[in-house]
This record gives structure tokens, sequence and C-alpha cells, in this order.
């Protein structure tokens, strides 16, 4: 403790630091735990294996994964076109890259379900193609059953509404990440490469591409982390059928709507488990890449 | 000494937070009253007709407030510490839990106002697109292949509930009690269910605004509205049967005690059955108790048979465990998909 350090008062700034991190996550998070820990292990194992949270387990894990992925792909399109170009309006676009962040949820998520629905601008040739697409091929099993709900209702009210909402909400923290990263990258190492005989692609792939894998993760970390988390939107847009569109903090509000707190708990408490396994093992690969990068 | 200086720092922050929450607020002349979605309009014409009444009576002013939502998500957020002085909800289970879970007012609430606490009533009526292509008759047609049904999530929805009650009633007197025949109807009905919002008003806007859907089951109140805000494109078609909704009121009574108001809440809640609240319940599309008022808007509310839900399901209890809990009927359709 002796050690002088560049700012002083190490004491008080751990101190509100602690404060702050418990009032804010660890007491909330460690009465949810309580609360969820007041029901036996036999009850735990039936509200969790019920076959409804599974099915909206697996729905909620594997379309925020798919739209976070999505996310880091447009991510990396946009960030590219905003940080190495320079045309009119490049500013505008740039703010407008913010507003899924600003936009209440719940607007966003009539928003969509009104443009992608089956009346809707982009929802009517949708709706349109995949009727076509339904009559001409007459795709079976999963797929078929998807073709025949965009025909009917456009892209909303499937699995692929939800996974739109996804991708509009998780979108921004791709781009925030990597902006910072690729502004700072510079011309001269694509120069470099290029005089050492290196192809477009291969500049790409082998130069520029591993400098922003670690950006790259940390957005689809954090969009990956909004996604399953996200209520707003989805309901709107999702359609809410058990054991096809329904997401799992629906059915935490659901217990909570039936005075089922501990159930609603219980549910919140495995969907936090689960999250916290994944981002753990996220960062830990980040750390991996970082230091092969170096 | 160093290492005590955050716990001196964690101490004044709690010692923050424990004086801010003496400053509960003192409302003198105000009254909270927290209802459900569709009665937005009606309070908001009640309020200044009461507020009138109130001045006549006592010479002083009374300013009350108003909250709407879901009826279990208000419910809820009065258990939960909104400190409503009169709650108007759209079941008595919502009520029911604001005792059992918080004991804000007595068990015996609904024997404190006369016709079960409601002074108003209504019921639950299809909704069709003009001139009612699909013909849509009764319960019966809800389950046809190849048509779509617009309800909410029973779970979510206090309307929803009663729109699956109604269902369920009319199936249990077509299938004489026989509940394999009952639960498959209920399965067919719930296989033309293509979106199950999470209220009332989400269901409207995607049957009216979204125009997806054949029928929509509705408070007969909300269909009214949406003949009136969407003119010239759906009709209200009455079944055979539905059942008799009783949208409950109560004071929530350790509130008002607290903010002084118990008198003025219950005269809120008295005047809600005087001739001229009755009237304006009837222009919103609720149905009157008062006989003769009531008949006076019985072309636009017309008769039909209506169950009820202590006659026919055993009360509001026995209905949320029979059907909507956890491994109820309506979970029992969606497992048997």
């Amino acid at each position: 403790m002796t050690k002088r350090r560049v700012i002083p008062g190490f004491g008080i700034s751990m101190g509100f630091t602690i404060t702050y991190m418990s009032a804010v996550i660890l007491i909330p998070l460690a009465v949810l735990f309580l609360k969820a820990a007041g029901v036996g292990w036999a009850e735990w194992r039936v509200l969790l294996g019920s076959p409804r949270v599974i099915a909206a387990t697996r729905l909620t894990f594997g379309l925020s994964a798919a739209a976070a992925g999505v996310s880091v792909l447009l991510g990396l399109l946009v960030t590219w076109v905003l940080v190495r170009y320079r045309f009119p309006g490049r500013r505008l676009l740039d703010s407008m890259v913010d507003l899924p962040f600003a936009l209440p949820t719940a607007v966003a998520g009539i928003t969509l379900t009104a443009i992608y629905g089956k009346t809707g601008w982009i929802g009517s040739h949708i709706a349109h193609t995949a009727a076509w697409v339904r009559d001409t091929w007459h795709p079976a099993g999963w797929l078929g059953e998807q073709v025949a709900s965009w025909a009917d209702f456009g892209a909303v009210y499937s699995p692929l509404g939800i996974f739109i909402a996804l991708t509009f909400i998780g979108f921004p923290f791709v781009v925030r990440t990597l902006q910072p990263v690729m502004e700072d990258l510079g011309h001269e190492i694509e120069e470099a490469a290029a005089t050492l005989g290196a192809g477009r692609f291969t500049v790409f792939r082998r130069v520029i591409l591993p400098l922003l894998v670690p950006a790259l993760v940390t957005g689809f970390t954090l969009a990956f982390a909004r996604a399953i988390g996200e209520y707003g939107s989805v309901i709107f847009i999702s359609g809410n059928l058990p054991m096809k569109t329904e997401v799992l903090p629906l059915l935490i509000v659901s217990q909570l709507e039936q005075f089922n707190y501990q159930a609603a708990a219980v549910i919140a408490a495995g969907m936090l488990t689960i999250s916290f396994i994944l981002l753990f093992v996220i960062n830990l690969l980040q750390r991996r890449l970082d230091w092969q990068n170096r | 000494m160093k290492a005590s200086l955050p716990i001196i720092a964690l101490t004044a922050s709690l010692a923050f937070v424990a004086a801010c929450r003496k400053s509960a607020p003192a409302a003198g002349a105000t009254l909270l009253n927290v209802s459900y979605d569709p009665t937005r309009e009606f309070y908001a014409d009640i309020n200044v007709a009461f507020k009138k009444q109130w001045l006549a009576d006592h010479g002083g002013t009374l300013e009350v407030r108003q909250s709407h939502g879901g009826s279990g998500k208000q419910a809820r957020s009065v258990i939960d510490g909104l400190e409503a002085d009169v709650v108007t909800l759209a079941l008595a289970g919502d009520i029911d839990a604001l005792h059992k879970e918080a004991d804000l007012l007595s068990a015996d609430w609904q024997a404190k106002l006369p016709d079960n606490s409601a002074p108003y009533t209504s019921t639950i009526v299809f909704v069709v697109r003009k001139g009612n292509p699909k013909a849509f008759k009764d319960w019966s047609d809800l389950g046809q292949p190849g048509v779509q049904v617009i309800t909410p999530n029973p779970k979510t929805s206090g309307g929803a509930r009663w729109n699956y009650l109604a269902a369920w009633a009319w199936a249990e007197k077509s299938y004489a009690k026989d509940e394999t025949k009952i639960l498959d109807y209920m399965t067919r009905l719930f296989k033309n269910v293509p979106v199950l919002a999470t209220g009332a008003r989400g269901s409207t806007t995607t049957f009216a605004q979204g125009k997806i859907g054949d029928v929509l089951l509705s408070w007969e109140n909300e269909a009214w509205l949406i003949d009136k805000e969407f003119p010239g494109q759906t009709e209200v078609v009455y079944p055979s049967i539905s059942i008799l909704a009783e949208p409950p009121v109560a004071v929530v009574e350790k509130n008002a005690a607290k903010h002084g108001t118990t008198a003025a809440a219950a005269a809120y809640l008295k005047f809600l059955y005087t001739d001229e609240a009755q009237d304006l319940a009837g222009k919103h599309f609720f149905r009157p108790r008062n006989k003769e008022i009531a008949a006076k808007y019985a072309a636009k509310l017309p008769a039909l048979p209506m169950v009820t839900i202590d006659g026919t399901f055993g009360g509001w209890t026995k209905a949320q465990a029979t059907h909507f809990a956890d491994g109820g009927t309506f979970d029992r359709i969606y497992s048997a998909r």
C-alpha cells in the first residue's frame, strides 16, 4: 500500500467501485438467486426441464447467436464503409447507427412488425416470394413450415421475425466496438503487405482481419448478450407461440403475471447461468486470440 | 487504516439510500386509480364527472390520477408498491392477489359493494372482417380448419382468460362436459391461433392494423371501439353463448388509510353506481348494472345467454388453477400440438 499511484485516493475510489457494483449488479443478482434457491432441486428440474422452457432456451440462444453472427458481418461492412470512405452524408449515416440504442425497444418491435408484416413494404414482397416458393417447390419439414408461415404473415410471427429484431438491436454494438480499432489501423501495413506481393484478398485475410478479430469478438459478445435478454421488441414480432416462437424472457414475464415470483426467478437464474458460462468462454477465447496476435 | 476507507464509503452510501426511503409523499386530496387497458376513455369521463360531484358535496377539489396497463401487470405493480387508492381491474383474481400476496385489503373485499363489486359488466364477442366473409356464427366455427383466430396469451392477459373460458363454456355445454372432446375442441381452436399477443390491446392491433386473422376474440367494449376507430372495416358477431365478465373495483384499504383518502376512495367507487356514471358506462360500451339504463343501450349491447365464473368455473382461484397455472388445460393444449 505504500506505492504511489498516478491517481490518488485508491481507497475511496475502490470503495465507490464496490458500493456501485454491489448496488447495481451484485445485490440484485444475489436476491435473484436467493429467491430461486427457495424452491427445491426437484422443482428446479421440473421447471427448467419442461419442454416449453427447453424449446424457448434453444430458440433464444440459437437465434441470439445467429443474429450476433450476422451483426458481425453487417457491422464489419458498415464500419469499413464509414471509416475508409469519404462521401457526403457520412456523418449522418454514422449517427444513424446509434438509433437502435436510443429507440425504445417496443417502438422498434412495432415498427419492424409493420414493415415486415404481410401488409408492410418489405413483408409483402417476402410473403409473395414465399408463396411462390411454397407453390413451386413444396418444401417439406421444418423449412416447409417456415415457408408456409412467411407466405401467410410475411417475415413476422416466426423465428425469422425474432432474428430480424435481434439483428436490429445487436448490430450497433459491432460497429461501435470495431470503429476505433479500424480507425487506428492506417494504410501503411496494407501498403507494406502489397509491396511484398500480397493480393487484395490476402491483405484482407492475413493482415487486416487478424487485427480486427478481437474487436469483432467483443462486438459479437455484446450483441449476443443483448439479444438473449431482449424482450420489448421481440414480443411484438415473434407471435409468442409456445414451443415455436416463445423466447425465454417472455416465459419469465408470464410466470410473473401469475404471481409466480419463484418460478420466474428459477428460469431467470438458469438463463443467467448459461449466459455467464457462454460469455466467460468467449472471454477466454478472446484472451487467447489477443495473446496469439502479440 | 487505509483499508477501512472502502468500508466507510460503503456505509455512507447505504446511509444515503436509507435516508431517501423516508420521503414517501403525503398526498392530500389525490386519488390514484389503477385500472386495466380498455377503460382509459371511460375513466377519463368518470373522473371529470366525479370531481364535479365532489366539489358540490364537499366543497373541495379532488384530483384523480389514472394508471392503465394489462390487468395482471397492474396488480403486480400495486403489490410491488405502486400506491393505488382504488383498483378497477379486469378480474377478481387480480384483486384477490392484492390480498393474498401483500394483504393490502381484506379478504371479503368483494362483498363491500353491490353486484360483486362490479358496477358494470362486459362480455366476450367476435370481431370479423366487413361482410363476415368466412361466415362466423358461433364458437364451433372457430375450430374449423382454414380460419385464423386472434386472441392474446391467457398466461399474460386477463382479457385472454375470459376469451378462453367463454370458449370452454360453450364446449362444455355442446359436448356435455366430456373433457376429452372439450380439450379436442380447444386444441383445434388454438391450432388456428397464429399469434399470441401479450395483451388485449396487442391482439386488437394485430387484427385491426396488421390485418392478420379472420376473427378476433375481444371484450365487447373493445369490439365497438374498433368499430369506431376503423369504421366500415369490421363487424361484431354475438355467439350463442358467452361469459359474464365482471370487472371489479375495490378500495386498497392499506394505501387509502395511509394517504387519508379512505372516504374519498369509497365515495369514488360508490359514484360508479350512480345514474350518471352508469350512463357513461353504457356510452363507453360497458353493460350498466342499472336495468333502466341498460335498457337504453340494449340495441347496441343485446342480451345473450352468459355463464358466470362462479357458476360454471367455481370462482377465479379454481379457474386459474385448473386452466392457466403451469400444467393446466392451456399448457396441455400446447403440449398436445
